[in-house]
């Protein structure tokens, strides 16, 4: 019986090791990345990499303002399109659809989520990209074209964490709502959205994160260029897409800036999630 | 804002739900789309020959076969790796131990891990497994690479589908004598498979379609690859090195088929074991 429960310990032991090495992960990530791309950082200022307009590696000159606009540019224009869409669409299949239309829509939706990145990238090449530039006007390739594809993307998330927490809102609110005569739309809005509202605010970041984050699909449609769009229809270049333009052929100080531009985004996305990750505790908690 | 014209509630009701039926109707429209475009015009490019010929001329003539090959290969490696650690961290979680800050680190790390962009777990590959630990551009490298991309997924659904067990089980086998380690084996975790294989299906499906992290690790070599050290190129990166590339529209519409077929049919798997063993109890 002793040697049974020494052997107990002995598993809790290794179970915590291999929770702590699971976790380890994120730490030796945040180490390499930093180790590798803060130095040069430092070396030539701050400043120069945050706010300077030129990317010119050859010539030793990182500013990586422009691509900081980019991915903020392309994020804020993927929420336009997803955020609307992904709302009504979570509004209407959890209030007014049909049950039944909601068994089919939900899944169909969700099994969407796992299209790979690249397919929306080469759809939006194939259709969007032409059909921005023949009515539009400007390369096709443009900041439009990234935000409707990243748009598009980030819509299963924001749908099925939308759905998640407005069905999390108890039955009984909504009952009190419409036995004081209130409409279906009125109860909606006054009563079941201000209730959902962390759920559905993290399911927003998330969706930011993953627009923030995506690489391939924005290279295909983004046009790349390394200047600070001056209108929608100007080609952009993401932070992402710097890294995976160049990372094939840098080396050197190049390669360093390359990791430098991955620490920003690392920090970008740490930040979100660190909000995510309290304004759903938050809900949670109610 | 509806202060000067204001709206009879019913007609406002009524607007409104239009105005989200076409909104929904938009949204899914949308992605059925292109799922229809790929099929449509991948289909006809699938032959039995396409699946079992390597990629001539770079992707000009031939199949896709070697793609297929590395891409089972990477998935293979990331998920004998991710899976222990994965479930032995939700075991940790769920039966050793009561919530407390360290169970909180554990999952506030897991969930900033979930959220890293691909493409800087493609850095982190490349300086750690292709440039320190000398393993170059390979099936190893990128199978690593994606086994602590898909970390995340393989915890959070092990952790649910364990909670799901009722702790009657537990009681009744604690009752009996046992350890909580033979509780675990014996008990909860048959009774929690159906739900691990799930996050293990499902992680399947991710490695499968990820680019970023795997065109910097693995590589992208065309040929068939022999050993764990060999640089391959996986489907998703063919695909996308086809597509942007320009070298052939028909054989990236076919590889692009094969690609969401497969994805597909384990989503769908994954979406049926999931309603019948982890919702119903719970």
């Amino acid at each position: 019986m002793t040697k049974l429960e020494k052997n107990d310990r002995l598993v809790k032991l290794s179970l915590l090791v291999i929770a702590l090495s699971a976790i380890s992960v994120l730490a030796i990530i945040t180490v390499f990345i930093f180790e590798q791309g803060t130095p040069i950082m430092f070396r030539y200022g701050l400043k120069s990499f945050l706010l300077g307009q030129d990317w010119y590696p050859s010539e030793k000159s990182f500013g990586l303002l422009p691509m900081i606009v980019g991915s903020l540019m392309v994020t804020l224009g993927a929420l336009l399109i997803g955020v609307p869409l992904g709302l009504a669409s979570a509004i209407f299949l959890t209030e007014f659809s049909h049950r039944r239309l909601t068994r089919i829509l939900k899944p169909v939706i969700e099994l969407l989520a796992g299209i790979p990145s690249v397919v929306y990238g080469f759809i939006g090449l194939m259709f969007l990209v032409p059909f921005i530039r023949n009515n539009f006007g400007g390369p096709g390739l443009s900041v439009l074209a990234a935000s409707l594809i990243l748009g598009i993307m980030i819509l299963p998330t924001v749908i099925s964490i939308a759905i998640d927490s407005i069905r999390a809102v108890p039955d009984s609110y909504r009952e009190g709502s419409i036995a004081l005569g209130a409409t279906r739309w009125q109860t909606v809005r006054m009563v079941v959205l201000p209730a959902a509202r962390s759920g559905i605010i993290a399911g927003i970041i998330l969706g930011m994160g993953r627009a923030i984050g995506e690489t391939m699909a924005v290279i295909m449609v983004a046009g790349n260029a390394a200047d600070i769009p001056g209108s929608i229809l100007a080609p952009v270049r993401t932070l992402t897409s710097n890294i995976a333009l160049e990372m094939a052929y840098a080396s050197g100080e190049h390669r360093e800036a390359l990791f430098a531009t991955g620490v920003i985004l690392f920090v970008i996305i740490m930040i979100l999630n660190t909000i995510a990750n309290v304004t759903s505790t938050r809900q949670r908690k109610k | 804002m509806g202060g000067q014209l204001r709206l009879q509630p019913r007609t406002e009701q009524k607007l409104v739900q239009l105005f989200m039926y076409l909104m929904t109707s938009i949204a899914v429209l949308v992605l059925v789309f292109i799922l229809v475009v790929i099929l449509r015009n991948g289909l006809p490019q699938l032959s039995l020959e396409f699946l079992t010929h390597n990629p001539a001329d770079m992707g000009r003539e031939g199949g896709i076969l070697s793609t297929i090959v590395a891409t089972i290969f990477l998935t293979f490696i990331a998920l004998l790796v991710a899976t222990p650690l994965g479930v032995g961290t939700a075991i940790y979680l769920t039966e050793y131990t009561v919530e407390s800050r360290v169970t909180r680190i554990i999952r506030f790390g897991a969930e900033c891990l979930a959220g890293i962009p691909s493409i800087i777990f493609g850095l982190f590959g490349f300086i750690l497994f292709v440039n320190k630990l000398r393993f170059g551009w390979s099936i190893l490298s990128g199978g690593l690479t994606l086994a602590f991309m898909v970390l995340p997924t393989i915890i959070r659904t092990s952790e649910e589908a364990i909670k799901a067990v009722p702790s009657a089980y537990r009681l009744v086998s604690f009752s009996l004598g046992s350890t909580r380690w033979q509780t675990v084996t014996r008990v909860v975790l048959p009774s929690a498979i159906p739900g691990i294989v799930t996050g293990v299906i499902l992680s399947i499906g991710r490695s499968i379609g990820e680019t970023a992290a795997v065109i910097f690790t693995a590589g992208s070599a065309l040929r068939m690859p022999n050993s764990l050290f060999s640089s391959s190129r996986t489907m998703s990166v063919h695909f996308y090195i086809l597509a942007k590339e320009g070298v052939s529209m028909p054989k990236a519409y076919g590889t692009a088929a094969v690609l969401v077929i497969s994805i597909l049919v384990i989503n769908i798997v994954t979406y049926y074991l999931m309603e019948k063993y982890i919702k119903r109890k719970s």
